[in-house]
């Protein structure tokens, strides 16, 4: 081997360990707790839970699809659902967004039916998830998730953690407004 | 006051820290012997002041100055005394301190033992002590200060340590790891210096190797007695959980442990430097890559500390400069350095160097193994998880053919060897280890299991071949026992090494295999028999202490019978942190461990109850002992205690 | 003081999501061992989603208790281990199984320590041809030094029973 071979050689360590601090690097600005979902593609599972209200009446997976929504996963256990309710209502008052309620586990049924009757309903449709079997069919892992669902029933996107004017601006609402672009250009708009 | 007084002793220990990496350098490459002596004194100033910082800390502790934010963080009026010694580790900032104290305190100790280095060289290893110091400090001084005021908000209590922490294991675990990883930082050191001087020869290999091997044996204890914590503290009797913060102190560990076998080949034969070298380098690196892992947030873990962007990005500047330099050094340098030595295939270089790249690629698993979950991530491919199925099946796979080459390599001589002589041995010895493999279970085992025996093999071909070895050692000698016990303390260091090696992997292999789980659900006055075990569920009582209260169960066990013994069992309920702990009943022979866990409260007085027997578990731990005691032996051999006289300056030149 | 509280619950809540408060009886109980086997080793091998890093056997979280429950059942089910992770998987993706999956993105995690040993191998291979071609040259200071190296090495872990030949 020349001399400057060798060097180059030698400075293989180093090409490697710059490799690898990039990927340090960007790792620093990513949260590495947050998980994409496994559904996304496909269409909301089959269920049946029993209405939050009453008890008596139960709904299963014929409630998604028609027109693009959300599903909102909420419990009073959580506060960041309890920060999130405001904007929730705003969606439902302003932008007429339809939201179908999922509570996940909550501590009584008595104690979410005060939560909306206190704070506002901004949900459709309340679903009531109490052993968290919808739930873990969705990979939900804790509150607030949001999914997003075409009209078709499909899960397009889902957001982990609170909904806010921010998150709502640049990740989820966007997402939310083209599903009726595309539903518009192919069923010839059947949405609002 | 003393909080302050404690900041500014920091404050004093980075000056000399930065005195420490600048003054000797320009001495050496001045030719100024004056400054190059400033070193030491330089050296010393840097561990006295922070060893008052650090004082300062456990004064703060023990008055419960709640004043101090990370006092108020991690102590509470309820903590007993020693806890509140202990509590200063417990936490990044604190235990970031306790990180300094021991480099500093490695530095000092260099400084102390270092007197028969030429003065070039030893000003050179501190300087390059004080740089990495440099780092340290400011990063603590910059983004972690443990002195900081909760000023004008004082707490009336704190919010007590972390229940988990608060345990015997927890109080050697943490100092004994940090001596080994930053121990390494001297292998680092020796071999930069040796870099800069341009001259990589066998007699920088010698004077590294006591320290390499010291940094070692304080890594094996630590993650022994991390492995042991684990294992009766979290209550589901795993000894080793692949965790990424365990992976962080493995990394370094199995290239130290690369590292001491290379240094053998440099310091006997002054072949394989550059290497040896690049391995030195390495150690240090993987261990402020782990720093840089656990306490910048980017891998998620049970134990990594709050994350703070700010404290990874300086890290990981850090670690950039550190590692790019020392790394440019290395190509710069080391690139010119050629070997003369030769050696043939069948030789102990060879077999040496096969030793090295299994444990190399050992590392590369578990790095991979431990990164590509955030690269994959990074990429936009998707979470995904890489824990104990993979990597017990890559390690199945690479200690089958490292233990079979452990076995051999000692017999074999330096430079080149003849098989011929070799194979009649090693083929009676290959029966008698698969016959004792097969034989031993047939015999106190009901059943035979395919795995346990292969580890049998492994561990047994260790020991055969060891034993062969000290066999030959004496075979012409008329005296063997005096002959056995004049064959050095570094070689009975290897000996013990590898025995401990062997002892560790009977240890893992049994209790894969052989190991009993069940829960089951019990009620005080049940009883539950397993294996011939009895357990009875004596009495379920309260207890109080300090901070905590909790169900202590009281159960007896009985063998056939004959009484074994009587266990408690604790499920405890830390009042300030409000967490819930187990406090595990063991009832402990070197056979086997019978491990009694409380789970839920069932309702009725009845409880779920996981009762596991744990044939070997012992030897696990056990194996890292003999390995450590290997290992301290090997580095008072009386050729580094001894020569360091005869060892003159001529070394190493400016 | 409430939009105190209530400000330091987000700035929580970016980063933690809480979890339900139930607490759970839970207590399996088996009609094999081997059924018991097949769980404790399942619920080891799947990752609970929520918590920092554990299996859903070490995590208190009450989604790992779910998930346990469901694991269990499909066991008393009879359903076939990867069955049971196949479920698991289509539900929390790849990520809640401890073993990734063999595929493009995930194929250095096998190949590349295979590489790191052949390289190895292949440098060991290199070095020993190389150095067989020329006459070993050591410089006078070298000479000196390992001479002074084999003196001070008479009686520590050279080679059993022989002695090294002298360059």
């Amino acid at each position: 081997m020349t001399a400057r071979a060798r060097f180059i050689y030698f400075l293989t360590p180093l090409i490697l360990f710059l490799g690898l601090a990039v990927f340090l690097f960007s790792g620093l600005f990513s949260d590495p707790t947050k998980l994409e979902s496994a559904l996304v593609g496909r269409p909301v599972p089959a269920f049946e839970l029993p209405d939050l209200y009453q008890p008596d009446r139960t709904h299963n997976e014929s409630i998604v699809g028609g027109q693009p929504m959300l599903l909102n996963v909420w419990a009073t256990w959580c506060p960041t659902c309890y920060a999130e309710h405001t904007f929730l209502n705003k969606l439902h008052d302003e932008e007429n967004v339809y939201i179908i309620g999922l509570n996940y586990k909550d501590d009584s049924r008595a104690a979410a039916v005060r939560w909306l009757q206190e704070l506002g309903d901004p949900y459709q449709i309340n679903l009531f998830d109490f052993s968290g079997l919808l739930a873990l069919d969705l990979g939900v892992y804790g509150a607030p998730e949001t999914f997003v669902i075409d009209s078709n029933g499909v899960i397009v996107h889902r957001h982990v953690g609170d909904m806010n004017d921010r998150v709502w601006q640049e990740e989820v609402g966007p997402i939310y407004y083209s599903l009726f672009e595309q539903s518009g250009n192919a069923s010839g708009g059947s949405a609002q | 006051m003393i909080a302050e007084f404690g900041h500014y002793a920091l404050a004093l220990a980075f000056a000399f820290s930065l005195l420490l990496a600048v003054v000797p350098i320009v001495g050496t490459a001045k030719g100024h012997g004056g400054y190059m002596s400033l070193a030491r004194p330089l050296t010393y100033g840097m561990f006295f002041f922070t060893l008052i910082s650090y004082i300062a800390l456990t004064v703060l502790f023990l008055k419960s100055d709640f004043s101090t934010v990370y006092v108020a963080n991690n102590s509470s009026l309820a903590l007993p005394w020693y806890y509140r010694i202990t509590a200063v580790w417990s936490s990044h900032e604190g235990s970031f301190l306790m990180w300094m104290l021991v480099q500093a305190a490695w530095a000092a100790a260099l400084a102390l033992y270092s007197k028969r280095l030429p003065l070039t060289f030893a000003a050179r290893v501190l300087a390059v002590m004080g740089m990495i110091g440099v780092g340290f400090y400011l990063f603590m001084l910059l983004t972690s200060n443990p002195f900081d005021r909760t000023i004008p908000l004082i707490p009336v209590d704190g919010r007590d340590m972390n229940p988990l922490l608060q345990d015997p294991g927890m109080i050697i675990h943490p100092p004994l790891l940090y001596f080994g990883y930053v121990g390494l930082s001297v292998a680092f050191a020796f071999a930069v210096a040796a870099l800069m001087g341009g001259r990589l020869d066998s007699a920088w290999a010698r004077w590294s190797r006591p320290w390499t091997i010291a940094a070692w044996i304080f890594l094996t204890l630590g993650i022994m007695v991390g492995s042991w914590w684990a294992y009766y503290e979290l209550g589901w009797g795993g000894w080793w959980f692949w965790d990424p913060v365990e992976n962080a102190s493995f990394m370094p560990w199995l290239i130290a442990t690369a590292l001491i076998h290379s240094l053998a080949v440099t310091e006997k034969r002054g072949t394989f430097k550059a290497w040896t070298v690049l391995l030195a380098i390495s150690g240090f690196s993987l261990s402020l890559l782990g720093t840089f892992l656990v306490r910048s947030g980017v891998l998620v873990s049970v134990h990594s500390f709050a994350a703070d962007p700010t404290r990874g990005m300086f890290l990981l500047a850090f670690l950039g400069v550190v590692i790019v330099s020392s790394l440019l050094l290395f190509a710069i340098r080391a690139s010119k350095v050629v070997s003369h030595t030769r050696y043939e295939l069948f030789s102990r270089e060879v077999l040496l160097l096969g030793n090295n790249i299994f444990l190399v690629t050992a590392t590369v698993v578990v790095l991979i193994g431990t990164l590509l979950p955030l690269f994959h991530q990074q990429l936009g491919l998707g979470s995904i998880s890489i824990g104990e199925p993979f990597f017990d099946m890559m390690f199945f796979w690479l200690v089958i053919p490292f233990a079979f080459l452990l076995g051999i390599g000692p017999l074999v001589r330096w430079r080149r060897d003849n098989i011929q002589p070799l194979l009649k041995p090693l083929f009676i010895g290959l029966l008698v280890t698969v016959a004792l493999a097969v034989v031993l279970p047939m015999v106190f085992a009901d059943s035979v299991s395919g795995m346990a025996v292969l580890g049998l093999i492994l561990a047994i071909w260790i020991f055969v071949g060891t034993a062969h070895e000290l066999k030959l050692r004496v075979a012409q000698r008329e005296n063997k026992p005096q002959a056995l016990i004049k064959l050095g303390r570094s070689h009975w260091g290897m000996v013990l090494g590898h025995v401990g090696f062997a002892v560790t992997i009977i240890g893992i292999a049994l209790v894969q295999n052989y190991e009993v789980e069940r829960t089951v659900r019990m009620a005080p006055g049940d009883t539950f028999t397993e294996r011939n075990y009895t357990f009875e569920f004596k009495s379920m009582n309260e207890r109080i202490g300090p901070n905590w209260v909790s169900d202590a169960a009281l159960f007896e066990i009985t063998r056939g019978e004959r009484r074994v013994g009587s266990v408690v069992s604790e499920k405890r309920f830390y009042t300030i942190q409000r967490q819930m702990m187990t406090q595990t009943g063991l009832q402990v022979n070197p056979w086997r461990d019978l491990y009694v866990a409380m789970g839920e409260e069932l309702g009725d007085g009845s409880w779920a109850v996981r009762i596991h027997i744990k044939p070997f578990v012992r030897w696990i731990w056990f194996g890292g002992v003999i390995m450590a005691v290997g290992g301290l032996l090997s580095m008072t051999d009386k050729r580094y205690r001894l020569r360091r006289k005869a060892t003159p300056v001529k070394g190493v030149a400016l | 003081m409430k939009n105190l509280l209530l400000a330091v619950l987000l700035a929580l809540s970016t980063t933690l999501m809480l979890q339900p408060a139930q607490a759970a009886n839970e207590f399996y109980a088996f009609e094999t061992a081997e059924q018991e086997m097949r769980f404790n080793t399942l619920t080891r091998e799947l990752r609970c989603p929520k918590c920092q890093n554990q299996s859903i056997a070490d995590s208190d979280a009450p989604l790992a208790m779910d998930m346990r429950a469901r694991v269990y059942r499909m066991v008393m089910d009879g359903e076939s281990n990867q069955a049971i992770i196949d479920f698991m998987k289509v539900r929390y993706g790849d990520f809640v199984h401890y073993k990734p999956p063999l595929k493009p993105s995930t194929i250095v995690l096998w190949f590349a320590p295979f590489i790191v040993l052949l390289l190895g191998v292949a440098t060991v291979v290199y070095n020993l041809r190389n150095q067989a071609g020329g006459e070993v040259k050591l410089s006078e200071a070298e000479q000196a030094r390992i001479a002074e190296l084999l003196a001070a090495r008479s009686d520590d872990e050279s080679t059993p029973s022989n002695k090294e030949q002298k360059p």
